[in-house]
């Protein structure tokens, strides 16, 4: 790569922690591993080396590593130090690093915008890089992991193939038919199509990637007074906040993003929702606003009396702990967020619905921009199987294929100049 | 010394159509041939067109080419094939009387301006530095030309197979350009071997015509070229036989005297055109093989008998050819053999077909691995207008994969190479369903005007046809009622509202016929081009879309690679792909995209580097 920079980055865990892999890739890698450790050590092989500053002074006992370019995970040269975790180790080595020349922090991002502008990795492969960067819960990861992995890239690689294996048939009709015994396309031709279609039709059925970036969303609801905001903050509290969602679009509605066993959630507290006349216009905004959020959950939990909730939602009999408390005879739960009670029921059949509307772990999800490539080539399909005139036929087959190369960028198209310019800042 | 723009080496297919292009661009031409009274031979197959072929003749046609109306005057038999399928795969095919033919190819190349007939044995080149400079000939005379085009088929190192018998020689009883041959292989320039075969002639009194199914010519009234107004001779019906059992069984006992089989060509053959020995080697299952029985012409006996291409000793070809029903006394005349030849990887050209290392040299024809006569003149066609282009500064019209089949050709071979001799199908062309044979001219002509290879005749025609194309698209654009087509008993709902005829056109069975009412004389003004029209109109969704597609593809084309991009340097490819990229030399981003084996990483890759250098 020409790019002269040569870049660094913790590519471990927050310290402290047990160790710390600090990753250098660029063409002075090289020169760091030399002056941090004073000799290159075998590549591809660990060994411990002590690590030092300008001043000759011990910053670290580590395992260095040594992968010259262009056969590593960024097509540079690469080393990593594996120190020791701790946050001043760290800190003494990311130090000694920076002051080299040529030589700087990483933006985020950085180390896979190198891999795919080095060809080390597709387009869908760099976007599942990207969402793995911006994970926060481990569904998060496990869905960014599959499509960074090629798993989304080898399943169109797959299906490319089949439809190149229809064209081919067909081709043979257009092309050969009138020379020699002349063929028909042959009766399975179209069940495959179907078949294909369906397959396209399953993964575009399945929950979008970015859902997993928002999270679950769970809409508290009732009229005021009905321990909306106490239920809220016994489910939000002591969960580990996420900072990534989409926020929301106003302080009337509070929302806050949490992960629960690795599930992302966004749980909303709602204006009190009540029949008639508002009392002013403030609150009015506020109610119609609820409304909006009640539109977009996943769930709601309904806290109000029995049946007078939104279709769909879940009747919660709360405040069992309050001497006025009227139970609900067809209850899905029944808590106290005073005492706790029954608040980690409802958490764990939260997790379980948000589970089912949310991608599965280590299942490649797909984004947006790939979702609608995909429909593109079902549409495709799905024309090509009613069509009669191989001809046509054969036209909606290459459009099939050619929303395939798109999708993992092998047509040098708009997708993979926006993505390289846009999303990865590559050339600016 | 004498002194051209451009000169030509070879009268086949490609010389002819490169010198008469060169020529017509306005640039002082020769044509040096061994024999110019062998100047329109047709070496092989009597036919010209077929499926994909026939896309090439109506293209070179439309581009004031010689092929299309000499296969007309040749023309003894026209046949439309796929005309089952939709019009874009149609292959207009006819088959031609190679005296007739040959004496149209010998009066447009004599009645050509701006072009010298030269007979002479082309020796060697003259160069400065790596620039072409000039041309010796083997009886010592110079020639002063910087553009060279070399059109000399299977000529270069040519070797002849039949059984045991070897001879050297493009086609029987002509010399092979040892020489020359020597001199390019001296040069350095990447060659390979193909090999291509052709069958025995049979002497048509010997058949049995009476027993076998006769293939008529088609009752239309269609013509290659549409400078041709009217079919010009009696037309013949070809005949189809088949090949038998005991005719495999013949083949079977002598593969060990046929030198494919021996070993003795090793070069690859086209699988699309197989010898016989090998389809009985490779679909040993199979009963037997279609051979269709063609005339070569009205006032000769011979035939050609298609299908049997081989190069068995004479004996078993004669063993082979009697096994066939009709054929039980049929008598050969000339006898079928292989041919080995060297041709040039077509990589090492530009995508104007010049040599990138030897600037002025340019090659067109089987020379780069094709086989057929109608790419052989594509490209003669192509390899003309750019050396003379290049030799009067002007621009040659402007191919590309989006409005011509000859582009994809050009295309296809300088950035993938042959490993077989290379043939033109339709499913080459990802354009397709805008590149009908029959709109060659719509495509094409308009072009080639305004880059001055248009005569003068053709363009009176096209004047004619653009006026009446106006007249066409007023009346399209009437907007007529679904009731009223309905009431007609056209098969359209009454409650689909106005439409222009143009969209009406896109329903099955409303056609040009149908619509008359309202298109009224107009259409009997130029029946073809109302067909022509009625399609577009038909395909016009698709049309659409690849509009939307081709826009993207013109940004990847806007993205230069130069000849010397280093891919070396660019991380992330493999070897392999380095030295693909590198032998293909790709243009632009687009074309690299086409090469093969290039990975969807690695074209992102190719395109970080290739903008980066552009901004530095």
């Amino acid at each position: 790569m020409s790019a002269a920079e040569t870049i660094f980055a913790l590519s471990s865990g927050a310290p402290p922690a047990g160790v710390g892999v600090i990753r250098v890739s660029g063409p002075a890698a090289r020169e760091a591993v030399l002056a941090l450790a004073g000799r290159m050590p075998e590549a591809r092989r660990a060994s411990l080396a002590r690590l030092r500053d300008s001043n000759g002074a011990l910053l670290d006992e580590a395992l260095v590593l040594w992968f010259p370019g262009p056969n590593t995970a960024t097509g540079e040269d690469l080393a990593e130090f594996h120190c020791h975790g701790g946050r001043a180790v760290i800190a003494a080595v990311e130090g000694a690093l920076a002051i080299l020349d040529g030589v700087r922090r990483a933006e985020p991002g950085e180390f896979t915008r190198r891999a795919f502008a080095n060809g080390w990795i597709d387009l869908a492969e760099a976007e599942g890089l990207a969402d793995l960067l911006s994970a926060e819960t481990e569904l998060q990861r496990a869905a960014a992991l599959a499509n960074a992995g090629g798993a989304l890239s080898r399943q169109v690689e797959a299906w490319r193939e089949r439809v190149l294996g229809l064209s081919a048939e067909v081709e043979g009709v257009l092309d050969f038919s009138d020379e020699e015994d002349s063929a028909d396309l042959p009766e399975c031709f179209t069940w495959n199509i179907a078949a294909l279609a369906g397959e396209l039709g399953e993964w575009l059925a399945r929950p979008r990637s970015e859902r997993l970036g928002e999270g679950f969303r769970v809409v508290l609801a009732g009229p005021p007074n009905a321990g909306k905001s106490t239920l809220f903050n016994a489910l939000v509290e002591s969960e580990a906040a996420i900072t990534s969602p989409i926020a929301g679009t106003t302080r009337d509605v509070i929302e806050r993003a949490v992960a629960i066993a690795g599930v992302p959630f966004t749980f909303v507290d709602t204006a009190g929702l009540r029949e008639g006349e508002a009392a002013d216009p403030i609150e009015a905004i506020g109610i119609d606003r609820a409304r909006g959020a009640l539109a977009r959950a996943d769930a709601v939990l309904w806290l109000g009396a029995e049946g007078e909730g939104p279709e769909g939602a879940w009747e919660i009999a709360a405040q069992v702990d309050r001497a006025g408390f009227a139970a609900k005879t067809g209850a899905h739960f029944t808590v106290s967020a005073m005492t706790g009670e029954g608040v980690l029921g409802l958490k764990t059949a939260l997790v379980e619905a948000a589970r089912a509307g949310l991608p599965k772990p280590g299942e490649a999800a797909l984004n947006t921009r790939q979702h609608a490539r995909l429909a593109e080539a079902a549409e495709a399909l799905e024309a090509a199987r009613a069509l009669a005139d191989p001809l046509l036929v054969a036209e909606e087959l290459r459009r099939a294929r050619l929303a395939f190369d798109r999708l993992i960028g092998r047509a040098t198209t708009e997708d993979m100049l926006d993505t390289l310019f846009g999303r990865f800042c590559i050339g600016k | 010394m004498h002194s051209f723009d451009v000169l030509v080496i070879g009268g086949g297919h490609a010389g002819v159509e490169a010198a008469c292009a060169a020529a017509r661009m306005g640039a002082r031409t020769a044509l040096v041939s061994f024999d110019l009274a062998a100047i329109g031979a047709m070496s092989c197959n009597p036919a010209i067109g077929g499926l994909g072929k026939g896309h090439l003749v109506r293209e070179v046609d439309a581009l004031d080419g010689v092929l299309g109306r000499a296969a007309d005057a040749g023309a003894i038999h026209y046949r439309m094939l796929n005309r089952s399928k939709g019009s874009a795969v149609w292959g207009p095919r006819v088959q031609a009387d190679r005296l007739r033919f040959k004496a149209a190819v010998q009066a447009a190349v004599r009645g050509q301006p701006n072009l010298t007939l030269v007979q002479g044995e082309a020796a060697a080149l003259l160069l400065e530095g790596e620039r072409v400079a000039g041309l010796e000939l083997a009886d010592g005379t110079m020639f002063h030309v910087k553009h060279l085009v070399l059109c000399t088929g299977t000529f270069l190192g040519g070797i002849l197979f039949r059984g045991e018998e070897r001879f050297e020689g493009g086609r029987i009883g002509e010399n092979a350009a040892h020489r020359l041959a020597q001199q390019l292989r001296g040069a350095d320039l990447p060659m390979a071997r193909l090999k291509t075969g052709t069958p025995p002639r049979l002497d048509g009194r010997t058949i049995d015509w009476a027993v076998l199914e006769e293939q008529p010519s088609d009752g239309e009234a269609w013509t290659m070229s549409p400078l041709t107004p009217r079919r010009v001779n009696p037309q013949v019906f070809c005949a189809i036989t088949r090949t038998t059992q005991a005719g495999h069984d013949a083949i079977r006992a002598n593969l060990h005297r046929s030198p494919l089989f021996l070993g003795a060509i090793a070069a690859a053959g086209p699988r699309y055109c197989p010898s016989i020995e090998d389809k009985i080697h490779r679909f040993g299952d199979r009963e037997g093989h279609q051979v269709f029985l063609e005339p070569e012409g009205l006032d000769t006996h011979m035939v050609y008998p298609n299908g049997i291409s081989t190069s068995l000793p004479v004996d078993v070809q004669e063993e082979v050819v009697r096994t066939m029903p009709g054929c039980g006394r049929a008598v050969i005349v000339q006898p079928g053999y292989a041919v080995e030849y060297d041709h040039i990887d077509p990589r090492a050209l530009t995508p104007d077909l010049q040599v990138r290392a030897i600037p002025g040299l340019y090659c067109a024809g089987q020379i780069n691995g094709t086989t057929g006569y109608e790419e052989a003149a594509a490209q003669g066609l192509v390899a003309g207008l750019e050396a003379a282009a290049a030799a009067l500064g002007k621009q040659a019209p402007a191919l590309d994969r989006a409005n011509s089949y000859i582009a994809v050709m050009v295309d296809d071979l300088t950035l993938q190479g042959v490993s077989e001799p290379y043939r033109m199908l339709t499913a080459r062309a990802e354009y397709r369903l805008r590149l009908r044979a029959n709109n060659a001219a719509t495509r094409l002509t308009g072009l080639g005007i305004e880059e001055g290879c248009i005569g003068e005749e053709r363009r009176r025609w096209w004047e004619r046809r653009e006026a009446t194309r106006e007249m066409f698209h007023v009346k399209h654009s009437q907007r007529v009622h679904a009731r009223e087509l309905a009431d007609l008993g056209l098969p359209v709902r009454r409650d689909q509202g106005e439409k222009p005829l143009a969209e009406w056109l896109r329903y099955d069975g409303v056609t040009p016929e149908a619509l008359a009412p309202w298109l009224g004389e107009i259409t009997a003004l130029d029946p073809l081009l109302a067909e022509e029209m009625a399609e577009d109109a038909a395909y016009a969704p698709y049309l659409a879309r690849q509009d939307a597609e081709l826009r993207d593809l013109r940004a990847s084309e806007a993205l230069p690679l130069p000849a010397d991009f280093p891919y070396a340097e660019v991380p992330g490819l493999s070897n392999e792909m380095v030295e693909r990229l590198s032998n293909a030399a790709p243009g632009t981003l687009a074309a690299a995209g086409r090469v093969p084996g290039v990975t969807p990483a690695a074209l992102s890759a190719l395109l970080v580097h290739a903008r980066r250098r552009l901004a530095a």
